[in-house]
């Protein structure tokens, strides 16, 4: 049907309103529909005028017809197209068409993703989609997590939140990471978007319990909470309990790291009042026996954090406990298991029943041995993502491999994060799951020693591997049989894995590792690297060499003012550049900041040591539409 | 934070190839077990005492605190870093800030089952044995829950000083004394709760503290 595009303007905009309901999209509906349409089947968004079919009821608008123009009948279909386009990537491309197609590409755009919360202010990106359904943003960089950062560094979601409430009432989802969130954030959230559904909180911090209380209490529609890795204040607030009494839509619910207590009694009755719910994963602070009550009430999950994994302390010694076994043989769908926080290893076999059907098991803060893992592991045959304590050592990972011939993504983490100490795994766990789980594509390993044979071999392996993160934790550790730096080893694995975008590196390296990064790695889109390198050379291999470098995240390296200046063709391509405790001086980062009026360039400084000398702590930088921000800290200087 | 590596340094000393968050000129810390009064473990912006409601120890906080009192031994289970817990095992070198590149939260948890291990005791006791009150603030809306940090009494005295707040408890008897009027230690064993009261309410508390202190001591 062919239809008129009128310019919007306010007094029009009743016009549209009362056109034929059918062809209006859900974005000009004032209430929210029931079924929400999912956006591969989002009804064609036309606007109609003038009489003929288009016409609702009540309709107060002139009745003519004006024969449309091609370019607006162009933009319609252009439209209809559009609605289609679900990938960012391509929507980018879409909008550098022609104005028009980014007109219209910013009308049909649902889901805004800010990959950095500073390249871009909340009024400009409002102002340029104005139907945003769901929206992502990431603030902090990744070394704050690091403790390289002071707090209060920024990345506060209050500008934010008030700009969207005032231009997305229908905004459905939320999901942040490393963002600072007040309590009053998240008022004003659930106070404004009626209809929102998801709310996902990624290493953030900055609330505590009141603020989820509002959240569960106001947020009716709400079916996804998710805390992850985020800290939340304990504010003597029973959260749980605000969820409405009614029954809610929740589908997912996790708040593992969550520390403080909750109510039992109040989560029971929530989980009995959530028919939908598929996904729960509880914090430490539930006990198996109040697990074994839950998952009674909730026989239908696929995803389930275990809490605890321990008796409470009531429990004595002879006690006959609840029938674990039954209770996970009970819960047929369950794919996804994590938890086990306090985990007594005699209770572990209660889970065989899943093992058959297990994708993802996370032990990562179990301290579990080779010998509790075994006899587990050995029916995890479908398993694809698996997060492990180095406590299971190299015959653990040996079992891995021998079973888990599905495996896509792994990762060891250290029981003991220290340098000095022996270490439970090494080369021997590396190159036991490289010949026995051919489909790896993602692994984050640590561990005390590494051999350059044993990465090669993984190189060759597992040619699928997408992201490949070593962390060889003592400083500057040489490949422990030959004496050899690392470089051959990590030089395989850019040379060999085709499909790598993601390198961590980590022990003895010199210039020439940095020399086959840029030479191989082609697609590398993010680099971490500690105490690396010997000169600037390695920095400008890199940043000559890397076409697609986005994310550049460096510390305690050898890398001067020359080395950053080579990348001066590069920087506008990328998200950040994040250098830490390098050669770099006030000078350098000046000359960068001259010559890119368009990057914001950070100089952060420890705290205890505010004077300006001429020696730069810690430079972060970063494309932005916007220049300096308004909310610096004291410790940062903005060039 | 210029360093004097050469390739051919390497060979010899990893030490001195250290790289370090210390400030120009202060020399790679070679003997020292823990880094912790340097610029590098210090990372004075854990403060315990914030009082635009941060007043909670968060654990990233109070590992980063514990990183600084570690020297004494009244520690609780945080840190496994510098702390030194087994005799029997060499002193701990010298750590870096941030590495290995374990988020706090993972370093926390893992460092009190650690604990809990060599201690002997029940890893399900999970947090530590340090005292929780809840705190509040005239004028903010939330509650929250704070931990006593008992080596800080120092810095909590600073802070408020310097502000028109008055701190003020409310201890075991039930009655509500001004913090700083008596000792530390009384304080800490009687604290209940807290309360940070502007300094114009805080009138009329005072008299009772000397009373209890007579009465105590």
């Amino acid at each position: 049907m062919i239809t008129n595009k009128k310019p919007r303007s306010s007094d029009t905009d009743s016009i549209y309103m009362k056109d034929d309901r059918t062809e209006m999209s859900e974005d000009d509906d004032r209430s929210p529909s029931p079924n929400s349409i999912t956006h591969d089947s989002r009804p064609t968004r036309t606007y109609t005028t003038g009489s003929g079919p288009g016409t609702g009821p009540g309709s107060s608008s002139v009745p003519e017809y004006l024969a449309p123009c091609p370019d607006q009948v162009l933009e319609n279909v252009l439209e209809n197209v559009l609605l289609f386009l679900t990938s960012r990537k391509d929507r980018n491309a879409a909008s550098l068409v022609c104005r028009s197609w980014y007109r219209v590409e910013a009308l049909t755009r649902s889901d805004l993703f800010i990959g950095n919360c500073y390249a871009v202010s909340p009024k400009r990106a409002t102002s340029r989609f104005t139907r945003i359904r769901s929206v992502t943003l990431k603030g902090r960089p990744r070394f704050a997590d690091f403790n390289l950062m002071p707090p209060n560094w920024g990345a506060h979601l209050a500008p934010w939140v008030s700009a969207m409430a005032l231009t997305y009432p229908w905004l459905e989802k939320v999901h942040l990471k490393r963002m600072s969130v007040t309590d009053d954030d998240l008022a004003l959230l659930a106070e404004s978007f009626s209809g929102f559904k998801e709310l996902v909180l990624v290493c953030c911090d900055g609330f505590g319990t009141s603020g989820l209380a509002i959240v569960a209490s106001r947020c009716r529609q709400l079916k996804v909470l998710d805390l992850i890795e985020s800290e939340v204040s304990d504010d003597d607030v029973d959260w749980i309990s605000y969820f409405p009494d009614t029954g809610t839509c929740l589908e997912s619910l996790i708040f593992d790291c969550v520390e403080c207590p909750i109510d039992f009694d109040a989560l029971e009755r929530l989980v009995a009042n959530s028919p939908s719910l598929k996904k729960l994963r509880l914090n430490r602070h539930v006990s198996m026996g109040q697990l074994h009550r839950l998952m009674a009430q909730a026989p239908r999950l696929t995803h389930l954090g275990t809490g605890s994994f321990s008796p409470s302390e009531d429990v004595g010694q002879g006690e006959q406990g609840p029938d674990y076994v039954s209770a996970f043989a009970a819960c047929k769908s369950i794919v996804c298991l994590s938890g086990f926080r306090e985990i007594i290893p005699d209770y572990l076999p209660a889970i065989n029943p899943v093992c058959a059907n297990l994708t993802s098991l996370n032990f990562s803060y179990a301290n579990v041995s080779a010998e509790h893992l075994k006899p587990i592991i050995s029916n995890c045959h479908k398993l694809q993502i698996f997060w492990v304590l180095d406590s299971i050592c190299d015959e653990g990972l040996q079992a891995v491999a021998a079973t888990c011939k599905e495996l896509r993504e792994l990762r060891v983490f250290p029981f003991e994060a220290r340098e000095d100490i022996e270490g439970p795994v090494s080369e021997v766990g590396l190159q036991a799951v490289s010949e026995g789980c051919r489909k790896l594509q993602s692994i984050l390993y640590f561990c005390q020693r590494m051999t350059n044979a044993a990465v090669v071999a993984m190189s060759k392996n597992c040619p699928d591997l997408v992201v490949f993160r070593l962390c060889i934790m003592g400083r500057h550790r040489p490949d422990h049989v030959t004496g050899e730096p690392m470089d051959e080893g990590f030089g395989a694995i850019v040379m060999n894995c085709k499909k790598l975008t993601r390198l961590a590196v980590s022990g003895l390296l010199t210039d020439r590792a940095f020399a086959y990064i840029g030479k191989y790695g082609k697609i590398v889109r993010t680099l971490s690297v500690a105490f690396a390198g010997d000169s600037d050379m390695g920095l400008k291999y890199v940043l000559e060499g890397c076409p697609r470098l986005q994310k550049l995240e460096i510390r305690d390296s050898p890398f001067g003012d020359a080395a950053l200046l080579s990348g001066l063709h590069h920087y506008y391509n990328m998200r950040f550049l994040w250098m830490s405790a390098c050669n770099l001086s006030n000078q350098g980062c000046q000359q960068i900041a001259q010559a890119l009026p368009r990057l914001v360039v950070e100089v952060i400084k420890h705290e205890d040591n505010l004077d300006m000398d001429e020696n730069v702590d810690t430079l972060y930088m970063y494309r932005s539409l916007e220049g300096p921000r308004d909310d610096v800290p004291r410790f940062v200087s903005i060039l | 934070m210029a360093t004097s590596v050469l390739g051919t340094d390497r060979a010899d000393n990893y030490k001195e190839t250290e790289l370090c968050l210390g400030l120009p000129g202060a020399a790679v810390a070679k003997n020292e077990v823990e880094t912790a009064t340097k610029a590098t473990g210090k990372r004075g912006f854990a403060e315990t005492v914030d009082l635009k409601l941060h007043l909670q120890a968060k654990d990233g906080v109070m590992d980063l605190n514990e990183n600084i009192k570690s020297i004494t031994s009244n520690v609780k289970n945080h840190l496994p870093a510098v702390t030194i817990k087994d005799p029997a095992k060499p002193p701990a070198k010298a750590q870096v800030v941030g590495w290995p590149p374990v988020r706090s939260y993972r370093k926390n948890v893992m460092s009190q089952k650690n604990a809990g291990e060599e201690g002997d005791q029940k890893a399900s006791t999970g947090g530590s044995s340090a005292a929780f009150v809840k705190v509040c603030m005239d004028g903010a809306p939330y509650l929250r829950k704070g931990m006593i940090d008992f080596m800080n009494e120092r810095k909590l005295m600073d802070l408020l000083n310097s502000s028109e707040y008055v701190p003020s408890y409310e201890d075991k008897d039930g009655d509500w004394m001004l913090v700083g009027d008596v000792p530390w230690e009384m304080f800490v064993n009687s604290c209940k709760r807290l309360r940070i009261m502007k300094g114009s309410e805080a009138i009329g508390l005072a008299p009772r503290a000397m009373e209890k202190c007579k009465s105590r001591t």
